[in-house]
């Protein structure tokens, strides 16, 4: 490895050939203050706040787009730099809002940290607002280009790590905005609700939709009878907001949380993943021994992956599971099965999906089939950022909180369940049941390690009863076309599929990383989440999904037997090719 | 320049295609790397503007994202997005002509022709558009119509000017 020796502050520093100076900096314990700059980005050098001295340089450098050069000088503080600094986020804040109290981003916005830090006490530009129109056109992200920084973060990734292309920097200079192509509506534009925007701005300019007030109001009249479930994701990233390291699993504490908040149940979406899995698993049983429908098949339980499939891979129709996703099974059966076998009536029934995810809060209105119960299967879907803050403006001491455990029905899960959170998990569960079902016996070995981690994109080859099962597994949405772009080459040339089941989840580490998690996300913490999920999976009883017993007592006492007739009338969802852009 | 929606009209229009030629163009063009700018080009100059069904049609053949067609063709200030008037308007706001009142004659179109300044009028007669220094601050302010000069203005001036225009 070249390393190259350069000296930050007066401190001989050794670093990796290509390293940046604000990398070089962090060796000697310096974190630059930056606002543009994020871990899963190229630098973009937009905002300026991260200026430094090099030696024999007669401007000030961008410490985050500088790489280091052998012997290079760096100062990265000195009271000019701070000046400098200091006017280059005042100047930021003359075209800011000031409404910090009630911005979504009040306690967590990456500026108002900085005006902090700097002791930013006056305003010595004018104010100068532009009175741009707030986007809230789509059930999921609001857009309110005021609040921009003009930092890219958000294009980049809906571009660069998303390959969705809803927004870009229109304009130039002082009238540059982040909008869709030609000023449309989000809800018209290509955008798959994802939320990575929202993950990735600094400020309070693209943040989930809120729907604490409903969930409020819901759990107040007293003609519903509020049911919740949580994500697989949820329990391991919730805890950073309460000062929890990222990956501690707290799962008894939410349930606890959750019915002080006054839901009358508290169900498990891991139950959900668990019948997904036999649902899934036997399509794909079905496609692999029968030749019933093309393969590979393709999993369907990330909203945001099947808004970008009808848009941008609606020929792929054919290859997607009919499943519905884990939680959208939960809403159904939580307003058939749960009020059969308690007498409840099901019209008081409200569920609430905690998800990692601002793209369930689309999913749940997406189709006529997400109204299969007779009513809307799941009423509210809350991101795990807004459960924190109902649980903090509630009082609840999280912390504290004793843990308790699921209801019924449909609260148990086997540890396949939780895997649904991680990148490669939904396959993982599939595999494992995929197997026994088709040699008849339990695995010895549970565990399918070549399809995990941070890697874009994993293949692995298993064999099944003789046969091979060619599985590929992609994340965060730009790495899906080099998996899709081989499986319809393929099909046109008239040669086989290079793989026989997929799996695709739209954020980079999978819903461990969704758009809805506490802020802050990158690899390391997505890492570090992920492993809180297999630590709940190793942990588990029952490893595989087929084990369950509340899935087992489900299909006995109501659904009957997977692809049933219930099954799909309750369980399944359709596909429809949508235009990229809507107009 | 904003890049406005409210050609929905002309989108179904069938003259807002684009021509075998322009096809050709894109189809010679679009291995080439960085060659989107010179489509562009083509395209303003045959229509006047790029409209939103052409920029898409662009998009879908040289396999370019529409938002990356809408980044640069609402950056530089050559390209438009809305169809111009039958005849053009320019104000200039360079330095002179912006201290003689500049301004008060774009405040006045805009009075008389009932759209801002980058628009165009709702017959579709005018639209107008502030540009920098033409060269003759001596006339200060000035601004030309479909290239024709005119200097000396009073913003009681506009009013008979646009009249007279209107009629040819």
């Amino acid at each position: 490895m070249d390393t190259i020796l350069c000296s930050i502050n007066g401190i001989p520093v050794q670093v990796e050939k290509g390293a940046t100076v604000l990398e070089a900096a962090r060796k000697v314990q310096v974190n630059v203050p930056t606002l543009c700059n994020h871990p899963d980005l190229p630098p973009w050098a937009a905002c300026g706040i991260c200026v430094v001295k090099v030696e024999g340089s007669n401007k000030m450098l961008r410490a985050c787009a500088t790489p280091v050069e052998e012997g290079m000088r760096i100062l990265t503080h000195d009271p000019e730099i701070y000046r400098v600094r200091k006017t280059v986020i005042q100047l930021i804040l003359s075209t800011h809002p000031n409404d910090c109290l009630q911005c979504s981003r009040n306690g967590n916005c990456e500026l108002q940290r900085l005006a902090a830090d700097f002791g930013i006490r006056e305003h010595p530009f004018p104010q100068r607002l532009r009175n741009l129109p707030v986007d809230d056109s789509t059930p999921a992200i609001v857009l309110n280009p005021e609040k921009c920084v003009q930092c890219g973060r958000c294009a980049i990734v809906c571009q660069q790590l998303q390959n969705v292309w809803a927004l870009e920097f229109l304009g130039r200079g002082e009238s540059t905005r982040i909008a869709p192509a030609a000023d449309v509506r989000l809800d018209e534009s290509p955008c798959i609700k994802c939320g990575q925007c929202s993950a990735h701005c600094p400020v309070g300019a693209i943040y989930e939709k809120s729907d604490n007030e409903e969930v409020w109001a819901a759990l107040q009249d007293p003609d519903k009878h509020c049911v919740a479930q949580i994500a697989p994701a949820v329990r391991v990233a919730i805890g950073e907001a309460f000062g929890y390291e990222p990956g501690e699993l707290l799962t008894g504490k939410l349930y606890a949380a959750l019915r002080r908040l006054g839901f009358k149940a508290v169900f498990d979406t891991n139950f959900g993943a668990d019948l997904t899995i036999l649902e899934e698993g036997h399509e794909f049983i079905e496609r692999f021994t029968n030749n019933s429908a093309p393969l590979p098949l393709i999993t369907s339980c990330c909203p945001a992956w099947v808004d970008y499939l009808e848009k941008y891979y609606p020929d792929m129709i054919p290859n997607f599971s009919t499943a519905k996703s884990p939680h959208a099974m939960v809403g159904a059966l939580a307003k058939t099965y749960y009020p059969q076998k308690t007498g409840l009536d099901p019209e008081k029934i409200f569920v609430v999906s905690i998800m990692p995810c601002t793209a369930k809060k689309f999913e749940i209105l997406r189709s006529r089939e997400m109204y299969s119960s007779g009513r809307q299967d799941v009423d509210i879907s809350l991101t795990t950022r807004e459960l924190a803050r109902m649980i903090k403006a509630s009082g609840i001491d999280f912390r504290r909180l004793p843990d308790e455990t699921a209801d019924s029905l449909l609260g148990a899960y086997a540890g396949a369940g939780t895997l649904f959170g991680a990148t490669g998990g939904v396959m993982e569960a599939a595999l494992r049941t995929v197997q026994s079902v088709l040699t008849g016996q339990e695995l010895e070995t549970v565990e399918f390690t070549d399809i995990r981690g941070l890697d874009g994109v994993k293949s692995a080859t298993y064999t099944v009863t003789g046969k091979p099962v060619r599985v590929a597994v992609a994340h965060g949405m730009a790495n899906i076309a080099s998996v899709l772009d081989q499986v319809r080459a393929a099909r046109e040339n008239g040669s086989p599929p290079p793989y026989d089941f997929i799996e695709v989840m739209a954020c980079r580490g999978g819903c461990v990383g969704g758009g809805g998690q506490p802020y802050g996300a990158n690899d390391e913490i997505r890492a570090m989440r992920a492993k809180g999920i297999y630590r709940d999976d190793a942990g588990s009883k029952k490893r595989c999904s087929h084990q369950n017993p509340e899935v087992q007592r489900l299909y006995g006492d109501f659904l009957g037997k997977p692809l049933g007739k219930k099954s799909h009338e309750l369980l399944h969802t359709k596909y429809t090719p949508r235009p990229i852009y809507q107009r | 320049m904003s890049a406005t929606l409210d050609a929905t009209a002309e989108e179904q229009a069938a003259d807002l295609v684009l021509t075998q030629n322009l096809k050709g163009f894109i189809e010679e063009k679009k291995s080439v790397p960085g060659s989107l700018i010179s489509v562009l080009h083509r395209i303003q100059n045959h229509f006047g503007f790029v409209p939103r069904s052409v920029a898409k049609e662009t998009a879908a053949l040289m396999g370019v994202p529409l938002a990356k067609i809408y980044g640069v063709i609402t950056f530089y200030h050559y390209f438009r997005t809305d169809k111009p008037g039958r005849h053009e308007i320019a104000v200039c706001m360079g330095t002179a002509c912006y201290l003689k009142g500049g301004q008060d004659l774009i405040d006045e179109l805009e009075t008389l022709l009932g759209c801002s300044c980058g628009e165009t009028s709702a017959d579709g007669e005018f639209s107008i558009s502030a540009v920098r220094c033409i060269g003759c601050c001596g006339l200060a302010p000035v601004m030309t119509v479909d290239g024709e000069v005119h200097g000396n203005l009073k913003p009681e001036d506009l009013a008979g000017i646009v009249a007279k225009y209107r009629e040819t």
